[in-house]
């Protein structure tokens, strides 16, 4: 095995050392009966042969690459400059380990305060903290913190923040006495604001929505950070961060923590995993943010310096005190996050949004005059939107495109019953006008 | 070690000194010694409740974390907040001000369950056998 | 010498810019049109305007001031910084891996779910489970799965009444953290003088109320439980389970296995043991199995294979639910099956020898300078203790430092709690003997050092960027971003402008 560096003539001589005879002398403390005779595995294979296998595997999937893909609903198929791979490449980023040993990581540590320095710019807060796992788990943990914050048991979820989030939620809060519940969405596909002042009640920690919605909605939250602070609750917001560039942030809404998935912002869709989990917040819950922070300080020399801060927090200090069992961040793909934002800086931010607008804006226009087709929801949006089918099934839709080599969008039906004749639509900068227009004739002949 | 005697002291290390009818709070020298610099405490609220050996502040070095326990059963009517801006004052001055909050007690007899300073250095004293 | 490397905002210049995307496509359509005015961001976000070129440079020359296990030897404890093969990135990045959209039909994914299949079947079999979910993101994401599972099983038993999770004091923090979090209650159970759960106490600690053991194995001493049986015995006689914490997993490839030893739940850091990197912090991925009697409550959705079709199995109505969103971190499942079948049968198990090998020579080595409290073979990793050099005003985080110098990256320190000054050292089936001489003659001038100069290891270390950091002073006055660094002035004062070197004694 090329990956082991001892020779046999060295294991020999290490056991010599060692005053046995052979390895199992090691291990007598295994009792017998533990021990195993033989993996029932295959044997190992070469790299040659192996890359063979597994390039084999890999095409029995169709990717975006090769098909025309319309999917969003979280994840979300975006341009990846070429620099972001070549940085997060660099294997003294993606071999180190967690920046514990400040003066051994200076790379990645200062990396970390780039990224929290620039995702707090981006949704307007004070703080960010290292990041979590993803969007979903980011989101169960902004409950949690205003759970824990204001000592309440109820939190209120707008039904168009992600299904899974919510369901991510409800799993956080399993087994506990915490309420979840779900403030619907009105004939607009907004959150319900008369639903939303009933609820509203002093056993209430937070209200958390989502921007755009999952329905693909922006939505107006002008005075809604009010009524929920005059409630005694928190305002959470869970965000696309490239919508961004272009919509208002949660800091600008009046959020209290903006959290949400980075996957947007440069990190390639690996079947919905691994992204990046962002959590922001403003300074008055500095103390209660879950996970890593990184901090400037000075060192012995006086030098300005990087190093992991606030650490009492966390759960390898507290232990069953801990606010969160989180020990991890997605570092890595907060450097990808880190190296996509210095690139596009704020202009190309603006112009990556607003393409991904024009984009969605003129497809749903153009889908919206076939005949068979609407457009429930006429509100602004990023990129994507509902699309009814009057005559079809979503299901007969999306099979038959996805002959012709084309993801058609997501069933919404299985999240949302009442709206089991829609699709939802996406559509990027990836897409030229020419593969819209290819897209829009295809539905015309199914419709 | 100094230990005054006009307090009362708890095994946990806070102490508790009646003032009028009140019981103003803090941690010994040695506790503040234990945790090194303090760099953040979380302190109760103004009303809220305590009971006597319940926790009820958090105080945070860069290697630890330590709850603060009441030691006795009452109201929180102050919190010094001037540990939030300068919390080394604990490590400075933690009998004078570095205290931390003070309490009403419901049941003043609830002090005759501390130790007096000769107690608790001996209690710090076989601790250290 | 400083050679602080500007912040990326501080080499923002108005014009640059980074980035290259089309700006034609559409360009008839007017945004101001499509959106509601009232949407639109008044305060920009103040990104940095940079060249390519530039950013490329500041990214390179910060990597640069990492140690990574591609540069450096990393001995730390329960971290098996093992070697990352390059295969594995170089498959995980295959198109027809990276560019899957989760919600592509499931005809579409048929090879994804065929290696989340096959690599649930590696898993099962390595460690004697019934069925793993790929779902949690990292090993303590894992650890609450498992408490979830738990809670769902004796739920499921009507048994309410188990609320105490007992962890050894030698677990790792995630432990306690993870089942607090949940809402059990912690009972810590003593180790005994030979380092191991002691078993006659714990007799004592099980009862109604006990919800499950947490235990790790090989422990964080590097040692075996070898009373696990009778340990095993006492737990589930009292109706409790059995949590393994997979981090020692590396120990155990292809020698034993914790679903013989009776463990219930197992949860594996697929970043540990099958070497996915670390990516200086994460992402990992921490797969948990179960025996078929806590199968009904894994998280949705599961894979199946059904009519020689792969599926995405949701029909679990007793689940605990979704932990994230969509399936787990698939890049990191693809690296870690790619590890699984390049080393095979043989290869695992020879690495778990060597690296158990590698660890009990590192040992015999040092013992002549550290006192190692338990005198018996280790498994894949020990604690050592700086002790002796503890008398001379010299403590672990010196040596620590101080290795850094030596271009070896600091063992685990001060960890497990219960031993003092504690150095826990994990060597990895991935070093050579060649290099584990080195780091032990490292350690052993280093405590000579601290005999005859121990105000060096106090200050060490003297060849890296940096030197002790400020912990208080990041604590006290937390500067976390840039806005907060401009508004900072303590510490403008003394830094120096870039590039100009400055003297140091």
């Amino acid at each position: 095995m090329n990956y082991l560096p001892l020779t046999e003539t060295d294991r020999q001589e290490m056991l010599a050392d060692l005053g046995v005879k052979n390895f199992e002398d090691l291990i007598r403390v295994i009792p017998e009966k533990l021990r195993l005779k033989d993996l029932n595995l295959p044997s190992g294979t070469n790299e040659l042969d192996l890359t063979r296998e597994l390039r084999e595997l890999s095409a029995g999937n169709q990717s975006t690459a090769q098909a025309l893909s319309f999917l969003g609903g979280g994840y979300y198929e975006h341009f990846i400059p070429s620099i972001i791979n070549h940085v997060i490449s660099r294997s003294e980023f993606y071999t180190a380990y967690t920046p514990y040993q400040a003066e051994a990581s200076q790379g990645t540590l200062q990396t970390i305060f780039e990224y929290q320095s620039m995702i707090a710019e981006l949704t307007g807060m004070d703080i960010s903290n290292a990041s979590n796992y993803d969007g979903a788990s980011a989101t169960a943990e902004a409950a949690l913190l205003a759970l824990r914050h204001t000592g309440r048991n109820k939190v209120l979820v707008a039904r168009t923040l992600h299904p899974e989030y919510r369901e991510t939620i409800r799993t956080y809060c399993f087994g506990s006495h915490f309420d979840i519940v779900d403030v619907p969405f009105d004939a607009a596909g907004k959150l319900d604001q008369a639903a939303l002042v009933s609820l509203l009640k002093d056993d209430v920690a937070a209200l958390i929505v989502a921007s755009p919605n999952f329905l693909g909605l922006v939505e107006d939250f002008e005075g809604v950070a009010k009524k929920v602070h005059d409630a005694g609750a928190l305002f959470i917001m869970s965000v696309n961060p490239l919508s961004l560039g272009l919509f208002k942030s949660p800091g600008e809404w009046g959020a209290d923590i903006a959290v949400g998935e980075g996957q947007s912002l440069g990190i390639p869709m690996s079947l919905g995993g691994p992204g990046l989990g962002f959590f922001a917040v403003k300074k008055e819950l500095l103390r209660k943010i879950p996970g890593r922070l990184v901090g400037m300080t000075k060192d012995r020399n006086g030098h300005r310096c990087f190093a992991l801060t606030l650490q009492a927090r966390e759960q390898h200090i507290r232990r069953e005190k801990a606010g969160s069992n989180i020990c991890t961040n997605h570092a890595l793909l907060a450097l990808a996050a880190s190296v996509y934002l210095a690139a596009m800086g704020k202009e190309g931010l603006r112009k990556v949004a607003e393409y991904n607008v024009r984009s969605s804006v003129y497809l749903r226009e153009q889908l919206a005059k076939i005949k068979g087709f609407e457009v429930p929801f006429k509100g602004s949006v990023f990129n994507e939107f509902v699309l009814k089918s009057a005559k079809k099934s979503p299901t007969e839709i999306v099979q038959k495109l996805q002959a012709q080599n084309i993801f058609a969008g997501l069933e919404l039906g299985e999240f949302y019953p009442e709206l089991k004749d829609s699709l939802l639509v996406c559509a990027t900068e990836t897409k030229t006008k020419a593969e819209l227009d290819r897209f829009i004739d295809a539905m015309r002949a199914v419709s | 070690m100094n230990f005054p005697s006009n307090l009362k002291y708890t095994k946990s290390h806070e102490w508790g000194r009646q003032d009028g009818a009140k019981i103003v709070v803090g941690i010994t020298e040695y506790a503040q010694h234990e945790l090194s610099d303090v760099v953040y405490v979380e302190l109760p609220k103004i009303g809220q409740e305590v009971k006597q050996g319940v926790a009820c502040c958090i105080v945070e070095s860069v290697k630890a974390a330590f709850d603060i326990y009441a030691p006795i059963s009452g109201k929180i009517v102050e919190i010094n907040k001037k540990l939030e801006s300068d919390p080394a004052l604990i490590n400075r001055d933690p009998y004078g001000d570095g205290w931390f909050f003070a309490i009403t007690p419901s049941n003043v007899n609830e002090l005759n369950n501390l130790m007096p300073a000769a107690g608790y250095e001996e209690m710090l004293a076989q601790g250290a056998k | 010498m400083n050679q602080n490397v500007s912040l990326i905002f501080e080499k923002s210049r108005p014009g640059k810019r980074g980035f290259s995307i089309p700006e034609k496509h559409f360009s008839d359509l007017d945004v101001k049109a499509l959106v509601e005015p009232n949407l639109l961001r008044k305060q920009s976000a103040e990104l940095p305007s940079v060249s390519e070129p530039e950013i490329v440079r500041h990214f390179v020359t910060l990597s640069q001031k990492n140690f990574s296990v591609d540069t450096n030897f990393y001995p730390l404890g329960s971290c098996t910084m093992k070697y990352n093969p390059k295969l594995n990135e170089d498959v995980a990045r295959f198109e027809g891996f990276a560019q899957l959209h989760p919600y592509q039909p499931e005809e579409t994914i048929q090879g994804a779910l065929n290696l989340m299949f096959d690599l649930e079947g590696a898993l099962k079999e390595i460690t004697g489970m019934d069925r793993f979910t790929l779902q949690p993101a990292a090993g303590a994401h894992g650890e609450l799965a498992g408490m979830m599972l738990v809670k769902a099983y004796h739920d499921s038993r009507k048994d309410f009444k188990r609320t105490q999770v007992i962890v050894p004091d030698s677990s790792h923090g995630t432990n306690p953290a993870s089942a607090a979090l949940f809402g059990f209650s912690v009972v810590t159970v003593k180790s005994d003088e030979r380092g191991r759960v002691n078993l006659a106490e714990l007799k004592k600690l099980v009862g109604p109320e006990t919800a499950c053991l947490m235990l790790t194995n090989p422990n964080t001493l590097g040692l075996f439980e070898d009373e696990i049986q009778q340990i095993q015995k006492a737990v589930h006689d009292a109706g409790g389970l059995l949590y393994y914490d997979g981090a020692n997993m590396n120990a155990l490839l292809g020698l034993a296995r914790p679903g013989d030893m009776g463990f219930d739940i197992v949860h594996l850091n697929l970043h540990k043991t099958f070497s996915t990197p670390h990516g200086g912090g994460g992402p990992g991925a921490g797969p948990v199995g179960v025996k078929e009697r806590l199968v009904p409550f894994l998280p949705a959705p599961l894979v199946d294979k059904k009519d020689g079709k792969y599926v995405l199995n949701y029909d679990i109505p007793q689940s605990i639910g979704r932990l994230r969103s969509f399936y787990g971190n698939f890049g990191m499942l693809i690296r870690a099956y790619t590890f699984i079948r390049r080393h095979g049968r043989e290869g695992l198990n020879q690495t778990s020898r060597d690296a158990i090998l590698n660890a009990n020579y590192v040992k015999k080595k040092v013992e002549k300078h550290f006192v190692v409290p338990h005198a018996e073979f280790c498994m894949h990793e020990f604690v050592a203790q700086a002790v002796k050099q503890n008398d001379l005003g010299v403590h672990a985080t010196d040596i620590a430092k101080r290795l850094l110098d030596f271009g070896f990256h600091a063992p685990t320190i001060y960890f497990p709690l219960i031993v003092p000054e504690a150095m826990m050292i994990e060597p990895t089936e991935s070093e050579s003997k060649e290099t584990l001489d080195k780091f032990v003659d490292a350690m052993n001038v280093i405590a000579d050092e601290a005999v005859d100069f121990p105000d060096r290891l106090r200050q060490a270390p003297f060849t890296l960027i940096i030197s002790r950091p400020d912990d208080v002073l990041a604590a006290r006055q937390p500067v976390l971003t840039f806005k907060d660094y401009q508004a900072a002035e303590h510490l403008h004062l003394q830094n120096q402008p870039v590039g100009v070197p400055v003297h140091v004694e």
